[in-house]
């Protein structure tokens, strides 16, 4: 039993979640992600750490279904029956020189370890920051100590540029040499990141999503093709290549379970008494 | 395999199983394993105790059954197999120590129902008192809570030893909760047995996950010897093209997802499981079958089997095979699919497939299948399971970088000791041998123990 030791919720649907843990702070590398079991009823829900101190994990989530419901409506003192982790490998940080992150949504969460660690390794760290609209963008004043620049995108305009993020990469890569990109977000932002990459002979990392159960390379439901091989996303990754990602196939993957997870929701609400939704 | 003077077992009807999850084997009663029972000849020689990979003294707990001392057969049973409840139910007796009992050699005789008798005596639950001897003041980590490893703790345990289990998910049991359903193999059963380990004072470590979450090297310093007992998990795909289309599973992910995370009870339960009408499982062991069923059950209108080979060389442990095929499953022989077709939305719609002939016997002694020519035709299914087999676990080569493999990616054990490469690091189940059997995962936790045992007295 893992303790809930706080809970803020930070832009609408989302929240930011500290949870106890006795040595995952001691193990866990940037890139990594963890399992979590919220109770016996509970799927197995993975979830990049965003940060740790001695004796606890954070983690930021997304409400879309009924898991991420479930666990955004935790309660600091209240308990999580398992979680497991580090999993996945680190990503690879070195000192490479000028490098762009650029995170998309509730992605922006799991791009923020990595860019600390890629400032705090001596790279100059373009940033570019993505979201639907102005309140959904999250973590801004977290990343502006390891960026050295910042770009903000909103589909509406309501902050920064107008438009997704790749219209601020183009920009960028006009401006400056990039050695290298780190992408995470929708698999869609970082299909086209990665296309744009490709264009420009820029290698890209994006941190694949896919639907999980294990973790562990026990199940292949984590598969995709990567470069014509079949990769677990959960042991060969979570990181990847995206020039060499199969998007088109991955992305269909994605919603393979979508009415069983509309039927999960819509009970789940009725239970909640037509509130949560 | 029409049985004659075995004693029959009852059985839930077909069509009553069919739309459920409850044991479809209903065991003895007290009567019939009596009867039985009576029926053992106690032959001298035991040829039925060389057939069992764990020596069990068949006749000893089969003649105090039937003596209706039911306690001194629980005990004669239980010091040989930790798991007897387990064992009675899943073992292939049909090739172990059933195939070697002098009543099914005579030519229109039955072997006695060994495994039935074993899962009456283990389903009575008598206690027993394990004796566990006073702490000797050594430390044994064992890392997997399968068969393999469960043997290993309550072996050294009842010596004496202080055993801590590391176990990658949330319970323990290994492919007794996560493989093998419900319909098979109760998970009540399963997590009476652990309690059982548990009661000897060995410690589980759940969530654990060595060689990513916990070093291995970490375990090497902390613990006087090692023993990994990991399986066989990592899913193997037949890697034809379309793979990757929508409703394509491994049957590893479609079993845990009913059997560990309970997918059957689905809406209660969170996670959710695929189910479609025309379901295809490509395969014919033990986890083929399983898989099939448990389709079956969830709803699927048709399953077919496919297998590339024919009835005879199919590995699945024969009362399943029969309980498949009167569930209403269709067996597709010498038949190998050779490419998943998908439609725009990437789900698979059909299966292309070509017919088999068995050539000459292979490195395994069964006939080779080989393609036939121009037999090429189209299955139209909606949902595949590929259950062709599993192979160690991918964190293996990267988590346990020091320990030795052997050319099939599997841990280089000696046989009778489990040994490996370093003299404190002993090995034992599927993760040695690839995927086999409860049993032969225990026989090699036995073995590993004793060796551990020894080790530990001369370190
Ligand atoms: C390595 C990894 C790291 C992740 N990190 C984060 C994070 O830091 N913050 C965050 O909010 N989300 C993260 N996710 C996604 C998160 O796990 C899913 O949003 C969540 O499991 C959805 O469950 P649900 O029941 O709420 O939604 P559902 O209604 O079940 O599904 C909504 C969508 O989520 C995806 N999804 C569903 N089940 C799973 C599953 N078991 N594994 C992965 N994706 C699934 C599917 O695309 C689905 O269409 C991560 C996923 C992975 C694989
Ligand atoms: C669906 C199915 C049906 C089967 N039916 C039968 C049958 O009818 N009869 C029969 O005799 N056999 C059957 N088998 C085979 C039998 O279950 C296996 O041979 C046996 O379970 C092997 O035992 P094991 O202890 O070696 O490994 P497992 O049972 O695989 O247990 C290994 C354990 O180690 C854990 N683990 C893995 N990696 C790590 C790590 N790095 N750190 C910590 N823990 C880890 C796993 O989570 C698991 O709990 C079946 C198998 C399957 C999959
Ligand atoms: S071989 Fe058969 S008859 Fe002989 S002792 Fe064993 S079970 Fe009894
Ligand atoms: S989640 Fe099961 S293999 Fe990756």
């Amino acid at each position: 039993m893992y303790k809930v030791i706080s809970t803020e919720a930070i832009a609408p649907d989302t929240f930011d979640i500290w949870l106890e843990h006795p040595d995952i702070d001691k193990r866990a590398k940037p890139g990594q992600f963890l399992i979590l079991r919220l109770d016996e009823f509970s799927e197995r829900i993975p979830l990049t750490i965003v940060s740790t101190a001695e004796g606890r994990v954070r983690v930021i989530i997304k409400a879309i279904g009924k898991s991420t419901y479930k666990l955004c409506a935790v309660k600091p003192g209240d308990t999580i029956a398992d979680i497991v982790g580090p999993l996945g490998n680190p990503s690879e940080i070195d000192r490479f020189g000028t490098v762009c992150v650029i995170g998309g949504g509730v992605g922006i969460a799991p791009l923020f370890p990595i860019a600390r660690a890629l400032k705090e390794a001596g790279n100059r760290v373009v940033g570019i920051l993505g979201a639907a609209k102005k309140e959904l963008l999250i973590m801004k004043d977290e990343f502006l100590p390891y960026l050295d620049e910042l770009y903000i995108t909103t589909d509406d305009g309501s902050e920064g540029i107008k438009g997704n993020v790749t219209v601020a990469l183009q920009e960028v890569l006009k401006k400056e040499k990039v050695e290298f990109i780190w992408a995470i977000g929708p698999m869609v932002m970082m299909k086209f990141v990665s296309l744009m990459a490709a264009e420009n002979d820029i290698l890209c990392w994006v941190s694949l999503n896919p639907i999980m159960v294990d973790g562990t390379g026990m199940c292949g439901a984590c598969r995709a093709e990567v470069g014509e091989e079949v990769k677990f996303a959960c042991v060969h990754g979570p990181e990847f290549d995206g020039r060499k990602v199969k998007w088109d196939e991955l992305i269909k993957r994605q919603y393979q379970y979508r009415e069983e997870e509309k039927q999960a929701m819509e009970d789940y609400v009725k239970e909640m008494g037509g509130k949560n939704a | 395999m029409p049985e004659k003077n075995k004693t029959k077992m009852r059985e839930l009807d077909p069509i009553e199983r069919i739309g459920c999850f409850e044991e479809v084997a209903l065991g003895y009663s007290r009567e019939e394993a009596l009867k039985e029972a009576a029926r053992c000849l106690q032959c001298k020689n035991q040829p039925c105790v060389d057939g069992c990979p764990v020596g069990i003294n068949i006749p000893g707990f089969i003649k105090a059954l039937r003596e209706e001392r039911y306690k001194d057969s629980t005990v004669i049973l239980k010091g040989d197999n930790n798991l007897p409840a387990v064992c009675g139910r899943v073992c292939p007796q049909e090739k172990q120590c059933e195939a070697r009992c002098i009543l099914g050699r005579v030519p229109g005789g039955d072997a006695v129902a060994i495994g039935r008798l074993e899962r009456y005596v283990a389903d009575l639950e008598i206690p027993i008192e394990s004796v566990v001897k006073p702490p000797v003041h050594k430390k044994v980590a064992v890392i997997g809570a399968g068969p393999a490893g469960l043997t290993v703790a309550a072996d050294l345990a009842k010596e004496g030893v202080s055993v801590t289990v590391f176990e990658a998910f949330h319970t323990a049991g290994g492919v007794l909760v996560y493989g093998i359903p419900e319909f098979r193999l109760p998970k009540e059963i399963v997590s009476n047995e652990v309690q059982f380990v548990k009661e000897m004072g060995v410690e589980f470590k759940f969530n654990e996950i060595v060689g990513r979450t916990v070093p291995f090297e970490e375990l090497l310093s902390d613990y006087d010897a090692v023993f990994i007992g990991i399986g066989a998990g990592a899913p193997r795909f037949m890697g034809i093209p379309g793979t990757n289309l929508n409703n394509i599973f491994s049957a590893s992910e479609f079993l845990t997802r009913v059997n560990l995370m309970k997918a059957y009870l689905f809406p209660k339960y969170d996670t959710p499981v695929k189910i479609k009408d025309r379901v295809a499982v490509i395969g014919a062991g033990n986890v083929t079958m399983d898989a099939a069923r448990t389709a079956k059950r969830l709803g699927a209108k048709d399953v077919h089997i496919v297998y590339r080979r024919s009835e005879e060389e199919m590995p699945a442990r024969l009362e399943e095979y029969h309980h498949a095929m009167e569930e209403g499953i269709k067996l597709h022989c010498l038949t190998l699919p050779v490419e998943y077709l998908g439609d725009s939305n990437n789900n698979v719609i059909a299966m292309k497939c070509v017919k088999m002939i068995l050539g000459e016997p292979d490195s395994s002694g069964r006939r080779r299948p080989v393609q036939l020519e121009n037999s090429e035709f189209t299955m139209e299914v909606d949902m595949v399971i590929e259950a062709i087999g599993q192979t160690p676990n991918a964190v293996l080569k990267a988590g346990f970088p020091s320990v030795q493999l052997n050319k099939w990616g599997s841990i280089q054990a000696d046989e009778e000791t489990g040994r490996t490469n370093f003299p404190n690091v002993f090995a034992g189940g599927d993760i040695v041998t690839g995927a086999a059997t409860v049993i032969e995962a225990m026989g090699a936790g036995k073995r590993s123990a004793k060796a551990i045992l020894e080790y530990l007295a001369g370190a």
